[in-house]
């Protein structure tokens, strides 16, 4: 096999060569050393010797013709022959660097092409709405979850700037990651992803006892906090922060942090509710196969008393605020580690019956883990019913960005002042938590009273249907 | 009377008296910035005590308003002879607005000043003295025929520099007078450890011109040496070494303390070679001056040097905003 | 239209300010007759003479000092340090000198030279024939540092470095010298030192570069455009004082930075242009400023694998944008 002569790098930053006379010829026989040829560049004119031995059988770049360094000039069959030398470079070697900044090899652009293709589908401007969708089982999966921790500082800012809510935008970076041209998408469309996105927010109830109780949706995105140092003693145990955890942490800080929270409290006398759901559960069981619990005639009462005081069914919107046509409770369903919070849409349009078997519904399914984005969506107000589990006093943190949480204490029979007597009554406590930037004491005050006056005026005469 | 070795070299009367005057003046000056330093007025005071005769018989054999200076710190003698007054030095001292070197930028010694024909100079040693062969070269291509004086201390004569600059001048055979203050000391180290050969002027042999070496406390012998230096110079014929014996009558700087390397016996007897004290007595011999003259002569000075330190110590400072300007050209 | 090598078009601006201004002189080593190890001053002594094109003693530092001594008499010295790395026995008349003498002499002197270095490896030049020196001067008020990377800049720099009332350090990257190609106008033009430059327009990240890794930029750029990926590259054209505004436009206009150089990266121009855009549109940011350099060792190895290890070249930046694109 032929050995292949190089136009070899005479001099530093020397790219190029002229072979300006043949020292040899097809035929020759040529010892190592021997000189080849004659060669010209900008900076030396030089004899290029051979660095083997044998024989010229090609000489491929003419006398006078000039030529890149690291171009095939002539062959020589060496001595002994078959030799598998693929090259000779004499002199010095120039063929690494005189090519690479030419080539871009290809390689490097494989083994990325599904990002590639991902990315360039995003360049696309039909893709821009794509960005903006809804939250929903995430498509990448675990790994995706991870970009969405964290954000640009050009996203943070566009976000506030424009009223984006981030847990609800679907990333199209490395790991799910919001991008800024996410975001830009998102305002060059005039969208705001929250129209669409369910307000899948936890609830969780501070008093001391109340498990750590959270409301998370199947896929809202976390928000990573601040993170401190905070050392571990020995013996301590130390548990990772699951991503719904982190979004439970996130959503609290966020409604405590944006949100001015006052609390008021009254207490209703549920006697004659008691007696007639005790009356009229059983029979409701078996006619509608739904347990009757008091749940629904407390949503109940919530809802005519919102029907009156439409201010509670509101949000505030930085320069508005917007009061909501649709009455949905969200309601809170416990699970092991968890706490969601479901709404019952269209609450205002329901029977008590009706109310009951949606709780029902709702709870099944979250027990059941199956929960749809509509299931979690659009709720106007939350009834979170904290006396379940023992509780006779809390004090809620509003589920964001709804304006009002109300939570349902244990009822209990306490011994009650009437008409300057002592009577045993089953008594509740109402507890309200509202958004000061929205609401004030005298229309939360009116709200308690009439949501008040319609328990303690159930009675044989409620309707049920 | 002894003869008057001046007119051998082509001095007149007026001149010599001169020579003292501005060789007093510096003296005077330097002296009492020493005061102000002391007194806590100036923060710092480099010294020419001891080198002012070399200073000013140098400067005398120079052509002012056409030679061009490249000196060191110590040149004060040289730059007042060039046309510095007083007041410059002291408004330098004080680092006023009005410093003509530097505008209050630089410590007092790093004299410059473009209508004195003196380059800015700078603190690194030696660095002057390729500059003083840049300026050679630079008249040499546009056909001029000033000279070039860079000035040094004995120490700066090991720097890269002095012989860079020496040797690139050698080759071309430019202008340029190299004239080497030897005061004996490179702040505390001694001659004896800073050459390895007998003298400075030793050196120029190496780059292909003349090395003279020459009493540095008498002006009359170093004038004679630089006019014969600067005719050479001025005629084509190249770059010449001078090399000015004498000894540094004071400590480095105000920030030094020469008890610790030297004693004080030495510093004693080189005062009695005070070359103001020798010229004096010089001018006295061959009947220039006398008591009464010489009492006059320092009263002028004296007084020229008080309502300098006045002017300057009521001059402005720079404004704090001007650190900003002079960076690059508007 | 002519196309001219970039070595060519530092000869050219040379020798057009040759012509124009007979204050403006070359010295240095091998510049005469031999016209520059690299040829750069090639034609210029036969058109000139040996007084305006001066071959000097072996003396870094004197090359300088005498360059800025002319130049503070009213003299356009070229000074052409051989290679970068040799310039060190001149850094204190660069830096202690030439930059400060404005200033210290509170504008009564100034110094406007001119000194030139090529610079940068991939030329088999090993540790001392390879070194990118800039990060060296880019800390120094007074002086200017430019480093061109195409034909078309070098000339126009070049001119503005010469006509330039300050020092200025004139960095060529020495594999561009033959290897980098373009128009060059033959007429008279300077372009502004202090002004970067935008050589692809581009929506997905912004690249900032200089010198030869410009070059590989541009590659890179090309490349990733057919993967839908778009680039915006950004000439710093001058190291310093750097053009801060257009860092700031550059970096605000896609949110993801990429610097690129082959100095090393601690204490690099990079991390200079990272610190301005951190300070001015940190806001604007869509991922971390991320720097592609060379590797923080002493200098470029000889031994060709350790050469090609050292040197950037077109994929890796190739990768590095990627990288950033997708973030």
């Amino acid at each position: 096999m032929a050995t292949k002569v190089l136009m070899p790098q005479l001099g530093e930053s020397v790219t190029e060569g002229t072979i300006t006379k043949w020292l040899v010829k097809v035929g020759d026989q040529v010892k190592k050393y021997d000189p080849l040829a004659e060669v010209s560049t900008d900076k030396v004119n030089a004899e290029v010797p051979s660095t083997v031995a044998g024989r010229v059988t090609e000489i491929v770049v003419p006398e006078g013709d000039t030529v890149a360094i690291g171009t095939l000039i002539l062959y020589i069959e060496e001595e002994g022959g078959g030799a598998d030398q693929p090259e000779n470079t004499p002199a010095v070697n120039s063929a690494d660097t005189s090519q690479q900044a030419k080539t871009v090899p290809a390689q490097a652009a494989e083994g990325r092409a599904a990002v590639s293709a991902n990315l360039a589908a995003n360049a696309a401007p039909a893709a821009a709405g794509q960005a903006v969708s809804g939250v929903g089982p995430d498509t990448n999966g675990q790994q995706a979850q991870r970009g969405k921790q964290r954000f640009s500082p050009a996203v943070m800012r566009l976000a506030q700037e424009h009223g984006i809510d981030l847990s609800r935008v679907q990333g199209t970076g490395m790991e799910g990651r919001v991008t800024r041209k996410d975001i830009q998408a998102i305002i060059d469309n005039g969208g705001q992803p929250a129209a669409a996105a369910p307000e899948a927010a936890p609830v969780v109830n501070t008093p001391v006892g109340v498990p750590a109780s959270a409301a998370v949706g199947q896929s809202p995105q976390p928000v990573q906090a601040a993170a401190r140092e905070v050392p571990a003693a020995a013996g301590d145990q130390i548990i990772p922060v699951t991503p719904i955890r982190k979004t439970i942490a996130n959503r609290m800080v966020q409604s405590k942090h944006e949100a001015p929270h006052a609390w008021t409290m009254v207490e209703v006398d549920v006697t004659k509710l008691v007696a007639f759901r005790n009356q009229v559960k059983d029979e409701f069981k078996r006619k509608e196969g739904v347990n009757l619990t008091f749940l629904p005639f407390f949503i109940k009462a919530v809802v005519e008393a919102l029907k009156e005081y439409p201010m509670i069914n509101s949000t505030w919107a930085g320069d508005k605020i917007i009061v909501k046509k649709n009455i949905n409770i969200s309601i809170a369903v416990a699970t092991e580690d968890a706490l969601f919070v479901p709404v019952i849409k269209d609450a205002d349009q329901k029977s008590i019956l009706g109310i009951a078997k949606s709780i029902e519904d709702l709870a099944a399914k979250t027990r059941a883990g199956k929960l749809s984005v509509d299931d979690m969506s659009g709720g106007t107000f939350t009834v979170n019913n904290t006396g379940s589990f023992g509780s006779v006093l809390s004090m809620p943190i509003i589920n964001s960005p709804q304006a009002a949480i109300l939570s349902v204490e244990s009822i209990v029979k306490r011994p009650v002042v009437i008409d300057d007597m002592i009577a045993v009554r089953s008594m509740v406590n109402l507890c309200l938590s509202l958004d000061h930037r929205v609401l004030d004491g005298l229309v939360c005050g009116r709200f308690l009273q009439s949501v008040k006056q319609k328990l303690e005026a159930i009675g044989p005469d409620t309707k049920l249907y | 009377m002894t003869s008057k070795r001046h007119e051998e070299v082509g001095l007149t009367d007026a001149q010599v008296l001169e020579m003292y005057y501005y060789m007093l003046l510096a003296r005077k000056i330097d002296e009492r910035q020493w005061l102000l330093n002391r007194a806590g007025k100036v923060p710092f005071v480099i010294s020419c005590q001891g080198q002012e005769a070399a200073q000013v018989g140098a400067a005398f054999a120079l052509e002012k308003g056409k030679d061009y200076l490249c000196p060191y710190y110590r040149d004060l003698g040289l730059v007042l002879v060039f046309g510095q007054s007083a007041r410059d030095c002291m408004l330098s001292a004080f680092a006023k607005a009005e410093d003509p070197n530097s505008g209050g930028r630089q410590m007092p010694g790093h004299f410059g000043g473009k209508k004195w024909n003196i380059l800015t100079g700078s603190s690194p040693v030696t660095t002057q003295v390729p500059h003083a062969v840049g300026i050679a070269l630079a008249g040499k291509m546009q056909k001029k025929d000033h000279v070039v004086y860079t000035s040094f201390g004995e120490g700066s004569s090991n720097q890269g520099d002095f012989h860079e600059g020496a040797n690139f001048a050698g080759v071309h055979k430019l202008p340029v007078i190299f004239f080497c203050e030897n005061n004996k000391y490179a702040i505390s180290v001694p001659l004896k450890k800073q050459l390895g050969c007998e003298s400075v002027a030793d050196r120029a042999i190496g780059y292909g011109f003349p090395g003279v070496s020459v009493d540095g406390n008498d002006p009359i012998e170093v004038y004679r040496v630089t006019k014969e230096a600067v005719e050479r110079a001025r005629s084509g014929q190249g770059p010449t070494l001078i090399e000015a014996v004498m000894y540094r009558l004071v400590p480095h700087s105000s920030d030094d303390d020469d008890r610790t390397y030297r004693t004080r016996e030495e510093v004693e007897e080189a005062k009695k070679k005070d070359p103001i004290l020798v010229f004096g007595n010089y001018l006295k011999e061959v009947g220039l001056l006398d008591d009464a003259k010489e009492q006059e002569l320092l009263s002028r000075v004296q007084k020229e040097v008080d309502e300098a330190t006045d002017y300057a110590e009521q001059a402005p400072y720079p404004t704090p905003e001007s650190t900003l300007t002079h960076v690059y050209g508007e | 239209m002519a196309v001219i090598s970039f070595i060519d078009a530092i000869t050219m601006a040379m020798r057009e300010e040759m012509r124009r201004d007979p204050g403006v002189f070359v010295l240095g080593e091998d510049v005469g007759v031999r016209g520059g190890v690299f040829r750069a001053t090639v034609g210029l002594i036969e058109e000139f003479g040996e007084e305006r094109v001066i071959d000097t003693p072996l003396a870094e530092s004197a090359i300088v000092g005498v360059g800025i001594g002319a130049a503070a008499y009213g003299m356009r010295p070229i000074a052409e340090i051989q290679f970068a790395d040799f310039i060190m026995p001149a850094v204190n008349q660069i830096v202690s000198e030439a930059a400060k003498m404005r200033y210290r002499s509170n504008g009564d002197w100034t110094c406007p030279i001119t000194i030139r270095a090529p610079f940068g490896g991939g030329v088999h030049g090993a540790l001392y024939h390879s070194q990118s020196v800039e990060a060296m001067f880019t800390n120094v008020p007074g002086l200017k540092v430019v480093a061109p990377s195409t034909p078309y800049d070098a000339k126009g720099l070049l001119k503005a470095a010469i006509r330039d009332n300050d020092p200025v350090l004139f960095f060529e990257h020495k594999r561009c010298y033959r290897l980098i190609k373009g128009e060059v106008p033959e007429e008279d033009y300077v372009l502004p030192i202090g002004k970067a430059d935008v050589k692809r327009e581009g929506t997905d990240i912004t690249v900032i570069s200089y010198g030869l890794t410009l070059h590989f930029c541009l590659q890179a750029a090309e490349k990733l455009a057919q993967e839908g990926i778009s680039a915006h590259v950004l000439d710093l054209r001058t190291l310093y004082p750097l053009d801060k505004e257009a860092i700031v436009e550059a970096a605000s206009k896609t949110g993801k930075v990429l610097i690129v150089h082959e100095d090393n990266k601690e204490g690099g121009v990079g991390g200079e242009v990272a610190a301005i855009i951190a300070e001015h549109c940190l806001f604007d940011l869509d991922a971390p400023i991320k720097r592609l350099c060379g590797p923080d060792v002493p200098a470029m190895p000889y031994s060709p694998p350790m050469e090609k290890y050292f040197m950037l070249n077109p994929d890796k930046v190739l990768e590095a944008m990627r990288d950033l694109a997708h973030f």
